[in-house]
């Protein structure tokens, strides 16, 4: 995810590249394109191949949309996919890059978190004429850091609050041409605890745009659990752990984003160093 | 890893190469798929499905025809180079099982994908019909293998060079006129030929797998570019398919959404597109 989801112009990729270079210094072998359950699965790691623990770090999945009329039409995004395009696969450097890119003038982006900021900064950076940013309660409610908020306004991308998209509009190509919207006013706080925002009736107004960004989470990668008997997850799919991350079967440990659900880099690097101690103190046999 | 170890031209633009990976080669199933990049970096990444697999010799065969920047790519490589990125196996295999008379229809390249799945439903007892197409015979691919497996091949020509003069819908139709009618059609191609075969089956009930083959960029059900709409749900094809129930397949937002980054098709291939629909909605009206 700090390769192809965060953007380079807030994670230089030379960090991350030194990260791994010290890995690899210690003597971590890294084995790419290898999906685990499907090149191999979990259990035949640990009863075939040899290795005495395993630790499952396969962060967050599918992407959640909003389940709105219009959703599949040319030119709506999942931010994953459009950062994905963007960092990993360079589909800017049209020059080089193999990746066709999506040339937009009028870009909406669906939520209010760190991954909304980014694809909304990233879509100006792409070129777009505006961009704005739809979320559906105030900036105060908003999970993404009071940094990104301001830098986002700061490069001019256009915040509308309590506001919400309902309906997405095509072409006879179905390509997007506008995006229904409703107004909202905040109501009760919600099991969140934050205010719920309310719809209000009659608010319908329309928006132009050419593409539709949707940031507003992931759910949980069923990979790993779907593929590996006896592993427990949660309602959400999230794998179960206990303090020391380690899951409903022996040897088989978990953290980061697949155990807490979408949360922070920092959290997933406190899990990873938790097992890790764990793994090693139940190796030694202590 | 992933060498080519054997590389066969089929037609003027499909080629067949056995590349060397033996994890795949072990795991596959019927139905699976590869996600490969031919070269560096910034190389767009494609889906490919296993159109055969040795797990004694390690390798699995690719069949692709030559449409695109990467295809053509891949089709300079000789035996002895390698593959840059290989990734799988993809998706959830072919549910496989002996339900009577299924009929196995392979449009162009689609015989390729079909392969594997006629095999495996003859091996479970099923009386395999397969019904071959191809725009002219220098086009036909794998005439031998399918005919190994085939109680009854039926071949036909967009320009009647070889077997009947037609589109595969018109023996499909007769085969579901008959008493008593398939059990299931399985039907793998370009979009429009299985949207088109998907409508001949309907009206007779005759249960139906289509395998799409969408854009793609990760193949593990991170991004959603791959999503369809299926029975008016988003289903991400990587994940949930690639095999879906032709019946509840939005194939018209599926081409739409296919060709978002292809205003340069091949005039060719979009004749013959237009010249298809043609014939396939005279058959509607039939
Ligand atoms: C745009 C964006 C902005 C963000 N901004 C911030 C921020 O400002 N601050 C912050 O703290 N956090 C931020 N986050 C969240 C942060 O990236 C994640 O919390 C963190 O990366 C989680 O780490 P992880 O190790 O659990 O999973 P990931 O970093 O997601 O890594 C999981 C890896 O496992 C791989 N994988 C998945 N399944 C398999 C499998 N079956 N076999 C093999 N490999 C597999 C994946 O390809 C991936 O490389 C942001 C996320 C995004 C997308
Ligand atoms: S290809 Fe990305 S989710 Fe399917």
């Amino acid at each position: 995810m700090l390769i192809y989801g965060i953007p380079e112009f807030r994670l230089p990729k030379t960090i991350v590249q030194n990260e791994l270079d010290i890995l690899k210094k210690m003597g971590v072998k890294v084995e790419m394109n290898f999906v685990v359950g499907r090149t191999r699965k979990l259990n035949d790691l640990i009863e075939k191949d040899g290795f005495s623990a395993v630790f499952v770090g396969t962060g967050a999945g599918l992407p959640k949309f909003m389940n709105i009329p219009g959703e599949n039409l040319v030119g709506v995004f999942s931010a994953n996919e459009y950062l994905t395009r963007a960092n990993l696969m360079k589909a800017y450097d049209t020059g080089r890059a193999h990746t066709p890119l999506y040339h937009s003038k009028k870009v909406a982006v669906l939520g209010g978190g760190n991954v909304a900021m980014d694809a909304a900064r990233m879509a100006l950076r792409l070129g777009a004429e505006e961009v704005h940013l739809v979320y559906r309660r105030t900036e105060k409610e908003m999970p993404a850091r009071v940094e990104e908020v301001g830098h986002a306004r700061e490069e001019g991308v256009i915040f509308h609050m309590l506001q919400n998209a309902v309906r997405i509009l095509g072409d006879a190509n179905d390509c997007v041409t506008q995006m229904e919207c409703l107004r909202y006013e905040l109501g009760e706080p919600d099991a969140s605890g934050r205010r719920s925002p309310v719809p209000l009736a009659g608010s319908e107004f329309l928006m132009e745009v050419d593409t539709v960004i949707v940031a507003i989470g992931n759910g949980s990668n069923p990979l790993i659990s779907q593929t590996t008997a006896g592993l427990q997850v949660n309602r959400w799919g999230n794998i179960i752990v206990d303090e020391n991350g380690k899951t409903s079967i022996d040897g088989i440990y978990a953290g980061g984003d697949i155990v807490l659900g979408a949360a922070t880099v920092i959290l997933a690097m406190g899990e990873g160093r938790r097992a890790a101690s764990s793994i090693n103190a139940s190796l030694a046999g202590t | 890893m992933n060498r080519i170890l054997k590389k066969t031209q089929l037609s003027a633009e499909v080629f067949r190469l056995e590349v060397e990976a033996p994890l795949i080669a072990h795991e596959r199933k019927p139905g699976q798929f590869i996600i490969l990049q031919v070269d560096d970096s910034i190389g767009e990444r494609i889906p490919l499905t296993i159109a055969d697999a040795d797990p004694v010799n390690g390798s699995i065969t690719l069949i692709f025809q030559t449409v695109g920047k990467t295809t053509h790519l891949l089709a300079d490589k000789q035996v002895g180079d390698s593959i840059a990125a290989l990734l799988g196996p993809l998706g959830q295999p072919t549910h496989i099982e002996k339900v009577g008379h299924v009929v196995c229809v392979g449009g162009g390249i689609g015989v390729a994908p079909l392969h594997p799945i006629a095999q495996a439903m003859k091996a479970a007892g099923n009386k395999v019909t397969i019904i071959m197409g191809a725009r002219n015979k220098s086009l036909l691919i794998m005439e031998g293998e399918m005919r190994k497996i085939a109680d009854d091949l039926i071949i036909v020509t967009d320009d009647g060079s070889y077997g009947r003069k037609g589109l595969v819908t018109h023996p499909l139709k007769e085969l579901c006129e008959q008493s008593p009618k398939p059990d299931m059609a399985v039907i793998i191609g370009p979009p429009i030929m299985m949207k088109f075969g998907a409508e001949t089956t309907r009206p007779y009930g005759v249960h139906t797998v289509v395998s799409l083959n969408t854009i793609m960029i990760d193949g593990t059900g991170m991004c959603g570019g791959c999503r369809v709409t299926v029975g008016g749900k988003t289903q991400f094809v990587c994940v949930d398919g690639p095999e879906f129930d032709g019946h509840l397949v939005d194939f018209d937002n599926m081409m739409k959404r296919l060709r978002a980054y292809k205003p340069r098709e091949d005039a060719d291939h979009q004749a013959h597109h237009c010249h298809l629909e043609e014939a396939a909605k005279a058959l509607e009206k039939q």
